[in-house]
């Protein structure tokens, strides 16, 4: 039997999504459902001065109209913390409708809760709110001369400044060669197709069901728990399918607990869904940010001196910063460093994660700067990088638990063509098509949850078996990969296994954030499967009854649900024949692993791959057109080739998009976005998305867990930008140190 | 499983207009084939007729503004953004939707491509990606993938599956044209 890790299955939910039979937390029928919309704030900053509901209350179909003055306080101040610990994960450390106090446009300040969406949608238009406005600081700009570095960013976790390596100032000064350059970086939104929705449904003895879109389950149970002062065994949370996330979903954020509120008061399931504007202003983004990035090397392109310095935009309650140093500062052997985050407060909510959060951005910036010195070098773009190449981490001088980069810029470079490019830009011509070729390194933190991560196996008389953890499938292929990794555990094909997720009933993950989800998943599922497993083999070693009887354990494999001795494979028995000799119904194990963190190891641990690009841009108009994408990675073993390359090339696509579409506009006059909605916040559709060249170079990793697994979900998203930003470059000789990158720049 | 044709063809015409509304109405809907009663306000969309009264939940809302398609369904001939249709405009017409596409066993040869070529991630945007690519290639707007890419715009994939949607187009194209070769082109 060959292993099934690792091979092109297909997606077992496949038939469930293309028949429409998979049902999403806003499409379960529940009776006596009513519908919450959401008031939201047309004031950045100030005060509320009066709510005038009387209209709206007596509008057909209204049940109630909630505002601060008449909705339950919460049981906790929300704190901010990443979902990957496992705890309670809210996505601000705020939460609306307690007071009076307006922080952000679009801050909920009513919920109006009726029998039908559309009776609650036009009683929503009825409430009349009065405000008393304040000034306030929507743009980085117009807070600029406020800003301040933060003693730690990223809910405490991430210091705001980075280790310091060497004396870089000397470094700079000493140096053959200086780059000084600063990059923009536009809001981005992480636009799932599903708005975030929640339907929240009380019974008699105040129990909550939460039919949430979260890439955490139990981050939603937790956090809504801690808000409403319940135990955790009072709220359960269902979340089978999941429309998306990038993000979005990956905190807890207000409108799950409003929902939950909302259902309490009026004694009704209800169903909140989030418009797409309100998407805009309720589940954070990507913040507005500027990066400089200063380069000292010598004339043979290596680099002596790198330091990375990031101002953004955060809300008035957080100190948040997407985590864009971390990467860019290890992916070079730079002997000296020093990076750090400066913030400003703004009338915002606060920022969160969006597609490789940080390292998006960060690495844009250093690949940008890299392909700078190139030019100024002129050393070959992928010399360069394999002069700098870090054969340690540069920072704590630990080696790579795995990296394979070098095979990756080798086969990219192959898969490219690229041995045969001139670098001369503005060369090469296609009609009216200016064309250029650019590259870019992509990393990525390998991260893990801090707590142990658990999964169940059980298998049932006939020898089949199901296998649960409390996921949620937001569209990484995780039902899948995880139905492999089981049935590769328990030696049994595909087709005798299911893999079961999608509640707080079934054994705990935390939730899939930072490309952590396969990793965690499958350490625990295959844990419990090679537990079950054993567990079975003891069984039969130890029974009379059994062809294996008095064999040593340890000599017995499993192939297609049939244990044997490995070296007389004609002695054994299947796991059916020995459960219905001792008529056991059923036996079950509980995996659990333990994850390693990256401090407490020997080895660094990052993710790395090549990213290759071929513009054309339009000599004329300006317009760009991305004509190929070429990315090859190594992110350790991979589960399941077929929906891993499809996640590596969802994440390129989303780097053509930051590269050069999405950007969302603040209008500082109003303190609201601009372009609150899908036609006007562009996202690259079919027709931008050229063919996509895919390779995983799988390089053996010992260290980060169990499988050796990293994770595919941002990898692709990095470098991307970069290599098209580059590509402009030599297709035009312009540098634009600015995303989105627009005709604009290039008329 | 209903083709594409027969769904197309089971038109009934004659619509007569008369004031209804704004309080809610009897609406009279035929859906995959099933003729549905519901009380409705004649303001609500299709999208939400389908999905809050007849549980029909396979058309999707992502905008709620047309900007999306993950609402495509088929009302007679014609793909429609049942986000920005009336139900009660429909009345005298044949809604056809994803959960109609094929007779629940059998999969539609655009269901099984998009699984086979991996043509989605979360799934949410596929129903109406499916309703839209059957339709666009019975229209014989595929012939080259500059036309998928440029009929196939309607329809965002955030996931962003764009070149297997349109490897899983290709295969239905082609698989038909060889079973069919006096059909092709």
């Amino acid at each position: 039997m060959s292993p099934a890790i690792g091979a092109a299955l297909d997606r077992v939910d496949g038939r469930a999504k293309v028949t429409g039979a998979a049902r999403y937390s806003g499409e379960i029928s529940l009776p006596n459902l009513s519908h919450a919309v959401l008031v939201g704030a047309r004031i950045p900053s100030g005060r509320i001065i009066g709510i005038d509901c009387r209209e709206a209350m007596v509008a057909d179909g209204v049940l109630a109209v909630l505002t601060h003055l008449d909705l339950d306080r919460v049981a906790a101040t929300p704190k901010l913390f990443p979902s990957l610990a496992g705890l309670t994960a809210h996505g601000q450390s705020f939460f609306p409708m307690q007071d009076d106090v307006v922080h952000y446009a679009g801050q909920p300040v009513a919920i109006v809760l009726a029998d039908t969406l559309e009776r609650a949608e036009h009683a929503a238009t009825l409430v009349q709110v009065t405000y008393a406005e304040t000034p306030s600081v929507t743009l980085l700009d117009a807070g600029r001369d406020r800003a301040y570095e933060p003693e730690k960013i990223f809910g405490g976790l991430v210091p705001g400044r980075n280790p310091t390596r060497g004396d870089p100032e000397a470094a700079l000064r000493d140096a053959e060669l200086n780059l000084d350059l600063t990059y923009r970086f536009a809001v981005n939104h992480q636009n799932p197709l599903e708005p975030s929705t929640t339907t929240a449904a009380w019974d008699d003895n105040d129990r909550l069901t939460v039919y949430d879109s979260t890439q955490g389950p139990t981050a939603t149970q937790l956090s809504v728990a801690e808000l409403l002062g319940l135990p955790p065994i009072n709220v359960r949370v269902v979340s089978h399918y999941v429309g998306g996330s990038f993000g979005a979903k990956a905190l807890i954020w207000p409108h799950v607990t409003l929902a939950a509120l909302a259902a309490r008061r009026i004694g009704r399931p209800v169903r909140l869904a989030l418009s797409r504007d309100q998407m805009f202003h309720s589940c954070g983004h990507r913040e507005e940010q500027e990066q400089r990035i200063r380069i000292g090397a010598g004339r043979d392109g290596r680099l002596t001196a790198l330091t990375h310095d990031k101002i953004s935009l955060t809300s008035h309650f957080d100190d948040w910063a997407e985590t864009s140093l971390e990467s860019a500062a290890i992916a070079y052997a730079s002997p000296t460093y020093a990076g750090g985050y400066r913030l400003v407060r703004g009338n915002i909510i606060t920022p969160t994660f969006t597609r490789g959060p940080g390292e998006a951005t960060g690495m844009f910036a250093l690949e940008s700067a890299m392909d700078e010195l190139a030019y100024l070098t002129g050393i070959d773009p992928l010399e360069l990088r394999l002069r700098n190449h870090a054969d340690n981490d540069p920072d704590t001088g630990k080696p790579w638990s795995s990296k394979g980069l070098k095979e990756c810029y080798q086969r990219g470079a192959e898969l490219f063509g690229w041995s045969d490019r001139d670098p001369e830009p503005g060369t090469r011509r296609d009609g009216q098509w200016l064309i250029g070729t650019g590259m870019a390194t992509a990393a990525y933190p390998v991260a893990a949850p801090i707590s142990p991560q658990r999964a169940r196996a059980r298998m049932y008389g006939d020898g089949s078996a199901v296998v649960e953890a409390g996921i949620s499938e937001f569209g990484t292929g995780a039902l899948t990969a995880m139905t492999q990794v089981a049935a590769d555990g328990l030696g049994l094909p595909v087709h005798r296994v299911r893999f079961v997720g999608g509640t707080t009933d079934l054994p705990n993950i935390a939730a899939a954030v930072g490309s952590a989800g396969s990793g965690a998943t499958s350490s625990a599922v295959h844990l419990a499967c090679v537990q079950l497993r054993d567990q079975l083999i003891r069984h039969a070693v130890a029974d009379q009854g059994s062809p294996l009887h008095g064999a040593d354990p340890d000599t017995v494999v499993v192939r297609d649900g049939r244990m044997c001795r490995r070296d007389s494979p004609e002695v054994g028995e299947t796991y059916h024949e020995l459960l219905d000799r001792n008529h056991m119904p059923d036996v079950e194990a509980l995996g659990t692993w333990m994850p390693v963190l990256p401090m407490g190891s020997d080895h660094a641990m990052h993710t790395f791959g090549a990213q290759f690009a071929e513009v054309a841009v339009d000599a004329d108009l300006g317009r760009i057109r991305v004509r190929r994408l070429v990315g090859v990675f190594a992110p350790g073993r991979v589960l399941n080739r077929k929906t891993a390359h499809s996640q590596l090339m969802g994440g390129m696509l989303w780097g053509l998009g930051q590269a050069l579409l999405e950007a969302t506009r603040m209008d500082p006059h109003t303190g609201r976005y601009a372009n609150e909605n899908l036609a006007d916040y562009l996202v690259p559709v079919n027709a931008d998305a050229p063919d996509v060249t895919i390779e995983t170079i799988e390089v053996p990793d010992s260290v980060v867990n169990p499988l050796g697994v990293k994770g595919v979900g941002e990898i692709g998203i990095v470098g991307t930008s970069a290599a098209i930003a580059n590509a402009v470059h030599h297709a035009t000789g312009r540098r634009i140190r600015e995303l989105p990158i627009t005709l604009e720049h290039l008329l | 499983m209903k083709s594409y044709v027969e769904a197309a063809s089971a038109v009934q015409t004659a619509d007569t207009a008369v004031v209804r509304g704004p309080n809610s109405v009897v609406v009279r809907l035929s859906v995959n084939g099933t003729v549905r009663n519901m009380l409705i306000e004649p303001r609500v969309s299709l999208l939400d007729a389908l999905r809050d009264r007849l549980d029909l939940t396979g058309a999707k809302k992502g905008c709620n503004q047309g900007a999306c398609g993950a609402c495509t369904v088929w009302v007679d001939k014609r793909r429609v953004l049942a986000c920005l249709t009336l139900a009660i405009t429909c009345e005298t017409r044949e809604v056809t939707t994803i959960e109609g596409l094929s007779d629940g066993v059998d999969l539609h040869p655009m269901q099984q491509a998009f699984v086979t070529q991996d043509a989605f991630q979360c799934g949410y945007c596929t129903p109406g990606q499916i309703m839209s690519a059957v339709a666009f290639l019975a229209e014989g707007h595929a012939a080259d993938d500059a036309q998928i890419r440029e009929w196939m715009s309607g329809n965002i994939c955030r996931c962003a599956a764009y070149p297997n949607i349109r490897a899983a187009i290709r295969q239905v194209r082609d698989d038909a044209a060889t079973e069919n070769p006096d059909a092709a082109g």
